[in-house]
């Protein structure tokens, strides 16, 4: 069973539109992992059922029981996050800058303040239109987004991946280089990098590719809107043969995608011509790689 | 020899954990006194971070000689275990312990 | 404007990709032509403003965040430490106290409930902070180092330097990450107003409820400015109407735009819509400040 994580280090290179194609190109075989859990967008192209769902929990969050309080103001002294203060002659807790420390419940002297599990999300399983199975969550406003859900989904995809005897797990990673993208990486069999040809997308790409080198993990990248800016084209290209990372495919840029996605549909689905073909490309390049 | 398992049950016949931090038991076999003791790490389950230094701290309560797991420990808790005179042994997932220990005792598992 | 400190403006989306950076790169060039302003890159793990002004940088520091050193001369042992800390980034193995950096939260616990002082909190770099000018463009960038995981510390220190260097001001706009997560709330929760960003597709929609949300929870003035307006349909335009939520403006799609930022060209100079969309946009952000648009 191998593990595909598609990430981006850059938001709106098209990440999650290629995943989703390759979604659709793999069908039964592949159980798609929605990784990307703090703006989860697959949801609105693969029509999930959200067949089962539970309940996310991480982290404390502080309550102050307002009857037991005898004002103090120890908490609001003690606290590093500017998440009590003094309001209408009571201390109240901002439950999005509170931090789960616990501090304030420690150092309470008349016991007042509990800390309770911080209910941060929630995670379904559903089943897609490509007769396969997606796990994919949604981070709560505000949520510690520390890569604990990604672990969750991630695992939860893994263990129906082996139950049903699949070859593949797909993952939409987390745009950026922290937390959630390595928790998304770990025990990734191959990456695929989306990227544009921009200084943006460029200087991302070097970004999130040093990730990926720590790791150790064997890279492929797809250069979205390739077209847009030729030279910049060509600069990427050297920077994947300096770094040994497979240059898998150029995509043009093309309004079909956006056309596409407006009507809930994959670029493979709308587009049966060279777009598909590309597509179905690069998703046959990537299992023989991941093969060997 | 004190063995450690990372366990999903608390039987012989149970599977090994593949995780560390979040290994759902850990398993205690004393080899002198015969003593097979499971240990509930499922405290672990809601933390965001740190799991695996707060299971590399119990494990060093119990004092194993060996740990046999399936991953291997993370990052941090790798450090923290490294200050442990313990070997440890990975790619035992997938076995049960009984079968893990068997390989273990025959040289077949792989140790880092 | 009555107070002395900047308008703190927020850019910010729930997407990526939809135009954060664009948008306050322009607009703070825009603005610096007539007037003193301050843009603060506060997307600290992929940084990009930078990406489109030259020059050297006036000042640079270290950004860091505060993390427990054991000092064993001082240490009886007594096992508070590990007791109180919520995410065991100090842990007791025997005699040996280790302290785990990237899961310190800096709550300064261990630290300040140890009997015998033997945890003091130091500095631990996290990444760099460079302050640039250009004339009238003060540009503030924060860069957090590969393998460092959390973004919330460095945004509160550039926030900060930005407040403390350059409190006299007219306007300061900050480039936020994306999401709504932690990160996204530190960049915002102290901010006069944040403009959404979108795009008119169904990803940018659902995103943009997320988005709204969060700034509803948070208590922020906000409006919308819809980005490569053309694309896709009006459910965006249909949902802002619902939720009277006003649009500050609609960038047209225009293949030339995606050209011009792809080299790490501003484009308000050579495309007059965007222009027009920026005096928009500062019009209705100046409204807000005087209390004029509730």
């Amino acid at each position: 069973m191998k593990e595909i994580v598609v990430i981006s280090g850059k938001g709106g290179t098209g990440k999650t539109s290629i995943t989703a194609s390759f979604a659709i190109l793999g069908g039964g075989d592949v159980v798609v992992a929605d990784c990307d859990v703090d703006a989860a967008d697959m949801h609105l192209l693969m029509q999930p059922d959200y067949d089962y769902s539970e309940d996310f929990y991480s982290g404390e969050i502080a309550y102050i029981d307002q009857n037991k309080c005898t004002h103090c103001g120890k908490c609001a002294r003690v606290c590093r996050f500017d998440a009590i203060s003094l309001n209408n002659k009571q201390y109240i807790i901002d439950p999005l800058s509170c931090e789960g420390c616990g501090y304030c419940a420690r150092i309470c002297p008349t016991e007042t303040i509990i800390n309770k599990e911080r209910l941060a999300g929630k995670w379904f399983i559903s089943n897609i239109k490509s007769g396969s199975i997606m796990v994919h969550a949604r981070l709560s406003i505000g949520a510690d987004n520390s890569g604990k859900l990604v672990a969750k989904v991630k695992n939860e995809a893994k263990d129906i991946a082996f139950e049903e005897r699949k070859g593949f797990i797909l993952v939409d990673g987390s745009p950026g280089i922290g937390c959630p993208v390595v928790s998304s990486l770990s025990g990734a069999s191959f990456v695929v990098l989306v990227t544009e040809p921009s200084v943006s997308g460029l200087h991302d790409l070097k970004r999130v590719s040093k990730l990926v080198k720590k790791f150790n993990i064997k890279a492929g990248c797809i250069i979205n809107k390739a077209d847009i800016n030729a030279a910049k084209c060509a600069e990427i290209m050297e920077f994947l043969k300096d770094e040994d990372i497979t240059h898998l495919t150029n995509l043009p840029y093309d309004e079909n995608f956006t056309k596409a996605m407006t009507q809930g549909l994959t670029i493979v689905e709308y587009d049966k011509g060279e777009l598909r073909e590309i597509l179905a490309e690069s998703w046959r390049k990537i299992k023989q790689l991941v093969t060997n | 020899m004190r063995i450690a398992f990372t366990s999903k049950g608390t039987e012989w016949a149970s599977m090994i954990d593949p995780r560390f931090g979040r290994t759902a038991f850990i398993v205690i076999y004393d080899e002198e006194t015969q003593q097979f003791t499971a240990v509930d790490n499922s405290s672990v389950k809601n933390e965001a971070h740190g799991a695996g230094t707060a299971t590399a701290q119990k494990i060093y309560e119990l004092k194993p000689d060996v740990l046999i797991t399936g991953n291997g420990p993370g990052e941090n808790a790798a450090q923290a275990i490294k200050q442990l005179n313990m070997k440890i042994f990975i790619d035992a997932q997938e076995m049960s312990l009984k079968q893990a220990y068997e390989h273990y005792k025959n040289d077949r598992l792989k140790e880092i | 404007m009555t107070n002395s400190k900047p308008f703190k403006i927020a850019i910010a989306s729930g997407k990526g990709g939809t135009g954060k950076t664009t948008l306050s790169t322009n607009l703070a060039a825009f603005i610096a032509e007539q007037e003193e302003v301050v843009l603060v890159d506060l997307d600290v793990e992929e940084p990009n403003s930078g990406l489109f002004f030259t020059g050297e940088p006036v000042h640079e520091e270290d950004n860091f965040k505060m993390i427990p050193h054991w000092d064993e001369s001082r240490c009886t042992f007594c096992g508070i430490c590990h007791k109180v800390c919520n995410y065991h980034a100090v842990i007791q193995l025997g005699l040996t106290i280790l302290v785990f950096p990237e899961l310190c939260h800096s709550c300064y616990a261990c630290s300040e409930l140890c009997p015998t002082d033997a945890l003091p909190m130091v500095p631990k770099k996290t990444g760099t902070l460079k302050d640039y000018q250009t004339d009238n463009l003060h540009f503030i960038e924060s860069r957090l180092d590969i393998g460092e995981e959390q973004a919330v510390p460095a945004i509160s220190k550039t926030k900060k330097y930005s407040a403390g260097k350059y409190d006299n001001v007219h306007i300061a706009i900050f480039d936020s990450p994306p999401g709504n997560s932690c990160p996204v709330i530190e960049a915002t929760k102290d901010v006069d107003f944040v403009i959404l960003i979108t795009e008119p597709t169904p990803f940018g929609l659902h995103d943009l409820t997320l988005a709204v949300e969060t700034m509803r929870a948070l208590g922020k003035p906000f409006g919308v400015v819809v980005n490569r307006y053309g694309i896709g349909n009006d459910a965006v335009l249909q949902y802002c109407q619902r939720e009277h939520i006003p649009i500050l403006a609609k960038i047209p799609n225009n293949r030339k735009i995606a050209e011009l930022y792809s080299s790490g060209k501003l484009i308000y100079q050579e495309i007059s819509e965007v222009k027009a969309s920026l005096t928009d946009i500062l019009d209705f952000c100046m409204k807000t400040a005087e209390g004029e648009v509730e």
